[in-house]
């Protein structure tokens, strides 16, 4: 007979293996992880609060599971134990405790939702929203739209703010659903058509920003991804004026990428403001060479990107609604000097 | 006894072959047809999960197309759902609830081959659309409006609706089937409160089925007529609300949450009592428990939807309900741990896949309170950390409860033993790969990854994490694989069971195995809940619950009824698959040959002898 205190090794170190695998997992926080916003915050600690407790819970609730299954197996059969039915007492206690610890999570999230969800009004110091910037967000198959309708800015994939202020976004689609998310400034907000949802933020530190469209939209979801871009008030304030200063005067190459661009299709699909150009499917072109990013934020913007691109987009983003356009050569190339101009 | 026998071998039609299972009425034949298919299924779901696995090992990968990629997830959450889970739980209940209720077969046992025939064509008809143009490739969940036809052109979606229909009309009467027989045909003496746990988990999920699965249909239904007749339902331009299909689907897909798992619920609470040589440990607590989860798991559908926009208010209240639900979830939890406290534990395969669930279930209980908080759903929603969640509560949850239940009642549809060592074996090599597939997902989830995404960027950090999952799912190919070749063998040359090979405590123990097809020569009288162990231990017995006594013996020398075997409910069922692809392809011609197939079929039954 087996003493029943003797706990086989055979069983304990697969538990040691996963309960170190567990806590490897949790160490060490990776930046993408730490927040940037004020909001984001917020839901950062209570995360941590969160997980803190589910992690107590759960080293005692295995910890009784598997001391139980260890010290309770026998080897033989002989003899029956006793035939325990229940213990009202126990099971009360044992529906109070969950009940109370959820009570206290609860809470908690409660207060954090109060504060995610409604912008601090202008008479708390939480952030001056005199200053506050509104952002047009509009989910495209499969690229962003940034609009700035009080500065008269379009741009694509990148959208610029500044530290400090608020920021309160309008989220749309123009097709099927999207969500809008940039995991460092705050939780996602979906872009439904034939509705416009709000969200809002206030950056509390400059840096560029990684986001990605995070409900299924089709079939380069994946593609779809954007920067925010945070930058100090007077640098956020040279960027409104880069961006609205009309289009310059085209020379050489890209006059002639200008006279294609505008004589081509391109003019269907694409803006460049205070040009004849004026389609609304693809993105607005005017700054196009001041962004660092493009197709969705896919690619870099550099010239041999946007010749590959150009030369075949289907092949750069299978899917994406540009056409391969069958350029030549030549007019890749004076398309490329064009749309680099376009500061 | 003589004239018993005699009428016994009355189902003589086809007793092998193909035509026995074409004809099958009987409940533990077609439980079986369910067990196998749903099984077929869960391999081929797995190796659609492979390839997922294989794409996102490495950053930028090329190995499948965006198209093709969005068509195999789309095809492993469907089939993971609907056409290994939910069928395969429903096979356990078919070959078991008769069995431990004392009963000789389903209420209605051409019902009952109907549905199974309804969910495998449904099944086939989804597949069908891989060789017919492609796959359905909007997600399982499927939200509008990218199912649209402006958006989804191929037929993949029509191919998708269709067989959600068929298969979700199939489990409504299938439901409604288990749901008259557990209440009618309980054998004399066995109350309510005498039923087995795995019997009151299944009339409660049996319950889910009947009220949340319309709701799906519906949205199926209206997504069928927007997509080939230009119904606006769910297009804002014309009026309609994409929003309208999420609150459609999730007031099913919620509740069809606890339709996976309260079986897997009622599995281990079998398990727990029989290998700890104890009974369960607050019987009551564990049966109320299962209701309350019923009833509140129809009011937190919306914590799907945090993210598009409610009233905070609407959120908050959404969140109570679904952390509420975590209270009768913990008292199981606490209840099958109090059932192995003080036992002689016998740890076999069975039990050590019930232990291994209550553990990984913990894991997804934990997360899944996590994701109720509003604010943390913000973030992590819509992330790999909620695949984790659903793959902890689905895979280390309801998978782990199927294997469990599979060793526990496989010698009893056999007569043979699955190996025990093998299946040790496979369990820590499953243990071991699912938590290195799953549980980097968390974290995945929390540094950003998106789900149902074909591909990402390298330089994220999310690297490592892939291809660590990548390898655990291989790790889960070689478990699957020990347990396929331990089925093999122990089909052909397994040691023989006997007719109570565990101890065991309920009524599916006291007949032969693999049990006649009238399952108890003699319906029994049940005095209690354990009325097998009574008899064996009649001493040991203290239940408050057991009225010992004579119950009345009218059933004892009547005459057996079996049904008779049917063509008849697969002629219905294949007429609706025909005149579904009619239906896909608006060829009319077909749709009405199909409703005659349907017809004739419906005439055949009603003309049957019994």
């Amino acid at each position: 007979m087996f003493s029943s205190r003797v706990i086989p090794t055979r069983r304990v170190v697969p538990v040691l293996v996963l309960l170190s695998m567990i806590l490897t997992g949790c160490a060490g926080l990776p930046p993408t992880l730490l927040p940037a916003s004020f909001d984001a915050r917020v839901i950062f600690n209570l995360t941590m609060v969160t997980f803190g407790i589910a992690t107590v819970v759960f080293v005692v609730v295995e910890g009784i599971l598997i001391y139980s299954a260890i010290r309770f197996s026998r080897r033989t059969s002989e003899g029956l134990p006793k035939q325990v039915e229940g213990n009202t007492r126990l099971e009360i206690a044992w529906t109070l405790a969950p009940a109370i610890v959820l009570a206290i999570v609860y809470v908690l999230s409660i207060q954090a939702l109060r504060s995610v969800a409604y912008q601090p009004s202008t008479s708390s110091g939480a952030g001056d929203t005199s200053q506050a910037l509104h952002v047009r967000v509009i989910g495209h198959q499969w690229w962003w739209e940034f609009d700035y309708p009080d500065l008269h800015i379009v741009t694509a994939n990148e959208m610029h703010v500044p530290e400090g202020a608020v920021v309160n976004l309008d989220v749309e689609s123009v097709d099927v659903i999207h969500s809008y998310w940039v995991p460092q400034l705050g939780g996602k907000i979906d872009a439904i058509p034939g509705r416009v949802n709000h969200t809002w933020f206030r950056a509390a530190q400059a840096g560029t920003y990684h986001g990605q469209c995070a409900e299924f939209c089709g079939v380069e979801h994946a593609d779809m991804r954007l920067d925010a871009v945070v930058e100090m008030p007077d640098r956020f304030q040279a960027w409104v004026e880069g961006q609205q200063a009309p289009v310059a005067q085209m020379t050489g190459d890209a006059a002639k990428g200008e006279q294609v661009f505008m004589t081509g299709s391109c003019v269907a699909c694409h803006t460049i403001d205070g040009t004849q150009a004026l389609g609304k499917v693809g993105p607005n072109l005017t700054h196009f060479a001041s962004r660092q990013v493009f197709a969705g934020g896919v690619l870099d913007n550099t010239p041999q990107n946007l010749a590959q691109w150009l030369a075949d987009p289907q092949k750069v983003k299978p899917g994406n609604l540009m056409p391969n356009l069958h350029l030549t050569q030549a007019q890749i190339d004076e398309l490329v000097a064009f749309v680099a101009s376009l500061k | 006894m003589a004239t018993t026998t005699e009428a016994l071998s009355s189902p003589r039609r086809y007793e092998t072959g193909i035509l026995k299972w074409l004809t099958a009425t009987n409940h533990k034949n077609i439980g079986i047809l369910y067990l196998v298919t749903s099984f077929v299924f869960f391999i081929v779901g797995g190796v659609e999960a492979l390839l997922i696995r294989l794409q996102l090992g490495a950053p930028n990968n090329t190995l499948l197309s965006p198209e093709v990629y969005n068509q195999i997830f789309t095809m492993h959450g469907t089939t993971m759902i609907f056409l290994f889970a939910m069928p395969i739980l429903i096979g356990f209940g078919n070959y078991l609830v008769p069995l431990m209720i004392g009963a000789r077969d389903m209420a209605f046992p051409r019902l009952n081959q109907l549905s199974y025939w309804m969910f495998l064509f449904g099944g086939l008809l989804m597949y069908s659309s891989f060789l017919l143009g492609g796959a359905p490739d909007a997600g399982w969940f499927a939200y509008a409006p990218l199912t649209g036809a402006q958006f989804s052109q191929t037929h993949g979606m029509d191919f998708w609706a269709l067989g959600i229909i068929l298969m979700g009309l199939g489990s409504t009467v299938g439901a409604i089937n288990f749901i008259v027989t557990i209440l009618n045909m309980r054998a004399p003496g066995m109350t309510f409160f005498r039923m087995p746990l795995f019997v009151w988990q299944m009339l409660v999920t049996t319950f889910l089925i009947l009220f949340a699965i319309p709701s799906l249909t519906v949205d199926a239904i209206l997504l069928f007529l927007g997509r080939n007749f230009g119904a606006p339902f769910y297009v804002a331009s014309q009026g309609g609300d994409p929003l309208l299909w999420q609150h459609l689907f999730w007031f099913f897909g919620h509740p069809e949450v606890y339709v996976l798992i309260l079986p897997a619920f009622g599995i281990i609470s079998e398990v727990m009592p029989v290998f700890s040589r104890k009974p369960i440990f607050g019987y009551g607590a564990i049966v109320y428990s299962g209701i309350a989860i019923g009833f509140l798991g129809f009011s937190v559908w919306a914590h799907h939807m945090f993210a598009v926009g409610l009233d905070p208010v609407a959120d908050a209240v959404f969140s109570a309900d679904s952390m509420i639900i975590a209270v009768p979830t913990s008292i199981k939890i606490f209840n099958w741990i109090a059932t192995m406290w003080g036992g002689k534990i016998n740890f076999k395969a069975p039990l050590l896949f019930a232990v291994g669930f209550i553990a990984m279930f913990i894991i997804g209980g934990l997360s899944g309170v996590s994701l109720a908080v509003v604010p943390i759903d913000f973030q992590v929603e819509d992330t790999y950390f909620v695949v984790a969640h659903l793959h902890y509560v689905l895979f280390g949850g309801t998978v782990f409860a199927i294997f469990s239940g599979i060793f526990y009642w496989f010698p009893k549809a056999t007569g043979r033993l699955l190996d025990d060592r093998l299946g040790k074996w496979q369990f820590w090599i499953m243990f071991a790969g699912f938590n290195l597939t799953f549980f980097p997902m968390h974290i995945l989830g929390l540094l950003g990854m998106p789900r149902r995404i074909y591909t990402y960027g390298s330089g994220l950090g999310w690297d490592t994490w892939n291809l660590i999952e990548t390898v655990g799912a291989f790790i889960v190919v070689v478990a699957i694989m020990i347990f396929l070749w331990n089925l093999y063998a122990s089909l052909r040359g397994g040691s023989i069971a006997g007719n109570d090979p565990w101890d065991g405590q309920t009524l599916e123990w006291t007949t032969t195995s693999p049990p006649p097809a009238y399952n108890f020569a003699v319906i029994p009288n049940v005095h209690s809940r354990r009325p097998f162990w009574e008899q064996k231990y009649p001493r040991t017995l203290r239940e408050k619950t057991a009225s010992p006594g004579p119950v009345a013996q009218q059933e004892a020398h009547s005459a057996i009824e079996l049904p008779e075997g049917s063509f008849n409910p697969v002629v219905v069922a294949a007429g609706l698959l025909i005149a579904s692809f009619g239906l896909i392809y608006a060829a009319w011609l077909v749709v009405v040959l199909g409703v005659g197939v349907v017809f004739t079929g419906i005439v055949g039954w009603v003309r049957e002898p019994r």
